[in-house]
């Protein structure tokens, strides 16, 4: 049944372009309705797949003279991030009601976008994997390119080159895995169970990691994200930085680490003391959230703000998986579902909340209109998110960070201090982006808007309080999850992971 | 376990969950009223907040001062995968904290009547932080105990950046950020001892910090090479004592605390100086001194130093200050100095010295009683302030007054009492706190608790300076006119004035509940 969730979307988008284009009401409905039932197709596969074990979906021969299967299939995490996948979905048509240049376009690239971000994390033979991983880059392009805002055509074009280079790396190492495993079968279980040797692995899994570690915004690879995010319209953003940048750490997960597990072994010797991938990688990520915070810290323009700020989070999901403990690795799953959750909800004020209203995101300018009078809706969604960003116990965050800590603490305890001072650093950008775009400004000063800023509208209403309800479910019932991650870390899948023991 | 020992059945009557929600439902409530119609925004929240003292009366009466351990409790798994369960329960100082918040937050509702801008939003981040104040009281483990502890922070912040005076963009944030770098240390030291432990649970780790497995295990879980098991014990240590230092505060990390509490609303102020400040002492002994007893031992004299520091300095800065608020918020810092004196005086080695464990439990019983009655003189002293500045309009300076009594003679001789309370007067609820931490500090500490006597003096100079320079001496001009109290107002005070007489000539009503408790605490201190 779920891979409905990619039929759906992609047939949603199909009967998209064939409506006439009068009616944009009925255009956002067709919108809206797809995505709901694909939600809702991931919601019930969710609470029915307790055991969190790896089951198929569909498995047909597509290629066989080269051992290519259509074949999807799901475990806890994948389960956990197609659930994170249908949230996002639906909030981003909400958050996107207001759109009306070009409107059937605009929510066709966005299903497409959608369907394949299923496939991905549907896919159990890479080579279809990949095919969707290809797919999602060209509704990025066209979304971000025609609806954008700041230098789109610009930043469009960065993000896919970037994309590509990253998926060219990605294609690389699967293409020798294939061929060095017999060129007898794309299956991922297959191809994890060949006991490629040592040094197969330690090139291939650097290639692999920063390949799918280029999507993950993985220092300093991420430089296309900023650029990107803030060009793209509110929903892509909320896509792009909650979900498509999971994508890229969910193939570091899945692919990279199952596949050559010897690749974090050390090497035997040091450099700048570093003795293997996985020291360079954890160093990298705790770079990628301090620099991501301290950057965010400078920003004037209220969208960059948000948009370092996922590169920062991006970075203590990636420290996370290179604990390699179970508590550092559930916690990073956790943190892409809660930063996905977070980044939505941030993207949603900061783009269509005030950006659309305001028609500026320049921090000192917003100050003296007094956004906290208003719009007391977006000022109250924005303390909320920015208290769940910056960790805040109760919400989403907070559960994550907790888990990949002391997946750090048991790991790298000496990281520890940096990635406090990366905690600080968070409250300190969220604070002053907070204080500066809503509560700043003496009385004295008081610029009005050119015209009356509209209210907040229902859709907006209604997407804000799903997204805060789910980080606050998230953040103290995150056992629901946990129960089918825990599961699927101990698969025999991960089992080459487990046997390092480093 | 020790100290988990239950009296009464588990999962009884779930009082304390029902105490941490109703001023949350209350909250709601408030907000969903409008602006509208204020005054019965005010009078709902007011009501909340009198359902929450009513039942917290209910539990004092039932409370069983005789017995150990925890009383109310709850437990609930919550994740097992984390080993967190949802526990709470109280002891004598539990209950005393609940008691001490359920009357200062009233009073600091009162004191906030005549704000008017964006009212339904002012009560409802007071009775949040109620509900914040209530869940750090009650919670036995460290996950949840945690997330009261930050949520705190949001309604306090917002109360001082939105209500406040023109400096308090600024001291709300410089607030925020020392607490929150306070608060990820703390974080820090508890998941590197989870991580060696497997637990969040206060009174498991309590249990293996006196007995001395604790650190042996976190040095053996991080693998440290570069520390010595030693140092490893004191900086996790030191991640924990930053956390609850910085809320107290203990100089030198107090410096956030006076702008906040001069540039906050005046009933603002009352919740911090009355509840919120208690956290951080409570912090000290629910967890830091159970816990880390040992690591205490070893630094005793640098932590004493400090808290010298903190006892005179506050109290000779708080002498120069010309702002009534900023008097007494340094004041505040010295009060409470004090009951970190003794706390470190507690955690003093004293081998099996039967007369040196007596003054022990002295000093534990001084300390529960200076927290309660600092944050009830003090939210009385700040009440009075607010009251005064309704008057004025705004006008709080030492230099700007004088001749006081004459206008407002029922004023001042209510004010007069709760500054006799703040000096420590004999006969009022101020000096009984005091006398117990002095009397039990000097056999065990005798040199701090004589440097700290210079606080005493001082504290003594500077509140008869304010009496002389509001109160007595020549009457200017435009106070003429000023309106004593009115009836209103005489009729909320005069319960808390007499309940300030009650306590000094009766401190068993307080003492007859926490005594045990106290004792207990002192007592599960490892001596080695």
């Amino acid at each position: 049944m779920l891979a409905w969730t990619i039929y759906i979307s992609f047939l949603g988008a199909l009967v998209l372009l064939l409506l006439p284009s009068r009616s944009a009401a009925l255009v956002r409905v067709v919108a809206l309705a797809t995505t709901l039932v694909t939600f809702a197709i991931t919601l019930t596969a969710f609470l029915q797949h307790r055991s969190g074990e790896m089951f198929t979906v569909v498995d047909h021969p597509w290629i066989s003279s080269m051992g290519i299967h259509f074949s999807l299939k799901a475990d806890g995490i994948s389960l956990t991030l197609l659930l994170l996948t249908g949230v996002i979905g639906v909030c981003g048509v909400l958050f996107s009601w207001n759109i009306d240049h070009r409107i059937k376009e605009f929510f066709a690239f966005y299903l497409v976008l959608i369907g394949a971000v299923y496939g991905v994390f549907l896919s159990f033979d890479l080579f279809l994997l990949f095919v969707f991983y290809e797919i999602v880059v060209i509704p990025k392009y066209f979304l971000i390119a025609i609806w954008g805002s700041t230098r789109r055509e610009y930043a469009a074009m960065k993000l896919v080159l970037y994309s590509f280079i990253g998926s060219a790396m990605v294609l690389v190492g699967l293409i020798a895995a294939y061929v060095v495993a017999g060129s007898k079968s794309m299956s991922l279980g297959d191809l994890a169970g060949y006991h490629y040797s040592p040094h197969f692995q330690m090139w291939a899994f650097p290639l692999v990691f920063v390949g799918f570690g280029v999507l993950a915004g993985l220092w300093p690879f991420h430089t296309w994200a900023p650029t990107g995010h803030v060009a793209a319209p509110t929903a892509a953003s909320m896509l792009l930085a909650g979900v498509v940048m999971k994508l890229g750490a969910y193939g570091c997960l899945r692919v990279a680490m199952t596949l050559f597990p010897l690749g974090l072994a050390p090497w035997g010797f040091h450099v700048l003391g570093l003795g293997s991938w996985r020291d360079v990688f954890a160093v990298l990520a705790v770079i990628g959230i301090l620099y991501g915070a301290l950057v965010a810290l400078v920003q004037k323009d209220f969208k960059f703000v948000i948009g370092y700020s996922s590169i920062s989070h991006m970075g203590f999901i990636l420290l996370g998986l290179m604990t390699l403990n179970q508590i550092g690795l559930s916690g990073a799953v956790v943190q892409m579902v809660s930063h996905g959750i977070l980044a939505g909800l941030l993207f949603g004020v900061v783009g269509r909340m005030v950006y659309s209203r305001t028609h500026t995101r320049d921090l000192p300018a917003l100050g003296p209109m007094h956004l906290s009078k208003l719009l007391p809706f977006a000022a109250f969604t924005f303390v909320i998110a920015g208290m769940a960003s910056m960790g805040l116990p109760g919400f989403s965050g907070f559960a994550a960070e907790l888990m990949i800590l002391i997946g750090v603490w048991h790991s790298y305890p000496t990281l520890i201090f940096f990635v406090g001072i990366g905690l600080i650093a968070g409250v300190a950008y969220i604070w002053r982006a907070m204080q500066q775009a809503f509560f700043s400004g003496s009385s004295a000063i008081v610029v009005q808007p050119e015209h009356p800023l509209p209210p907040i509208t229902f859709p907006e209403k209604l997407g804000a309080g799903i997204l805060i309800c789910s980080s606050v479910i998230v953040g103290t019932f995150p056992q629901v999850f946990l129960n089918v991650i825990h599961p699927a870390l101990n698969s025999p899948l991960f089992q080459g992971l487990r046997n390092g023991g480093w | 376990m020790e100290g988990t020992g239950m009296t009464e059945t588990m999962n009884s009557f779930p009082w304390l969950t029902i105490l941490t929600l109703v001023p949350i439902v209350g909250a709601l409530a408030v907000l969903a009223m409008g602006g509208r119609n204020k005054s019965l925004v005010r009078w709902t929240a007011l009501a909340f907040s009198a359902i929450s003292l009513l039942i917290t009366l209910v539990l004092w009466h039932s409370f069983n001062s005789a017995a150990d351990g925890f009383q109310f409790q709850e437990l609930h798994a919550w994740i097992p995968s984390l080993n967190v369960s949802y526990r709470v329960g109280i002891d004598g100082l539990g209950l005393l904290m609940l008691l001490l918040t359920s009357i200062v937050v009233p009073i600091g509702m009162l004191a906030s009547w005549q704000i008017e801008e964006r009212v339904p939003l002012y009560f409802a981040l007071v009775l949040m932080l109620q509900t914040c104040l209530v869940g750090t009281f009650t919670a036995l483990n460290f996950f949840h105990w945690f997330i009261f502890w930050e949520l705190a922070l949001i309604p306090a912040f917002f109360l001082v950046r939105l209500w406040g005076g023109s400096g308090s963009a600024k001291a709300a944030m410089q607030f925020l950020v020392y607490t929150m770098v306070g608060s990820v240390a703390m974080l820090l030291s508890f998941l590197a001892i989870f991580l060696s432990t497997n637990t969040f649970d206060f009174s498991e780790i309590a249990t293996m910090g006196q007995n001395g497995t604790l650190m042996p295990a976190v040095v053996a879980k991080l693998g440290w090479h570069l520390l010595t098991p030693e140092h490893v014990a004191l900086v996790i240590f030191f991640g924990a004592f930053l956390g609850f230092a910085v809320k107290v505060p203990l100089f030198p990390f107090h410096t956030w605390l006076p702008s906040t509490y001069a540039e906050a609303p005046s009933g603002t102020t009352i919740l911090l100086t009355g509840a919120m400040s208690k956290m951080g002492v409570y912090g000290f002994l629910r967890i830091l001194l159970p816990i880390f007893s040992p690591e205490m031992q070893k630094v005793l004299n640098l932590l004493l130093w400090l808290a010298v520091a903190t006892v005179v300095l506050s109290a000779y800065t708080a002498m120069a200050q010309k702002d009534l608020k900023r008097i007494f918020a340094y004041s505040s810092i010295n009060h409470l100095g004090y009951c970190l004196l003794a706390i470190f005086a507690v955690a003093k080695y004293t081998g099996g010295d039967a007369a040196l464990t007596t003054q022990k439990f002295a000093a534990m019983n001084g300390v529960f009683l200076q927290m309660f009655n600092h944050g009830l003189t003090a939210a009385t002293l700040f009440w009075f302030i607010a009251m005064l500045e309704k008057r004025t309009g705004g006008v709080r300076g030492l230099d700007d007054f004088g001749g006081l009594r004459k206008v407002i003679p029922v004023f001042t001789g209510l004010m007069g009492i709760a500054l006799f309370s703040s000096l420590g007067l004999p006969g009022l609820n101020g000096f009984i706190g005091e006398f117990l931490i002095f009397k039990g500090s000097f056999p065990l500490v005798t040199w701090a608790t004589s440097l700290s006597v210079i606080g005493l003096l001082i504290t003594a100079i500077f509140i008869l300076g304010v009496i002389q320079r509001v109160f007595s001496g020549p009457l200017k001009e435009k106070w003429a006119q000023l309106p004593d109290l009115t009836l209103g107002e005489r009729l909320t005070l005069v319960p808390v004035i007499g309940f300030m007489f009650a306590l000094g000539l009766y401190p068993q009503l307080i003492l007859g509940v926490v005594n045990h408790t106290a004792i207990q605490m002192a007592i599960h201190l490892r001596n080695f």
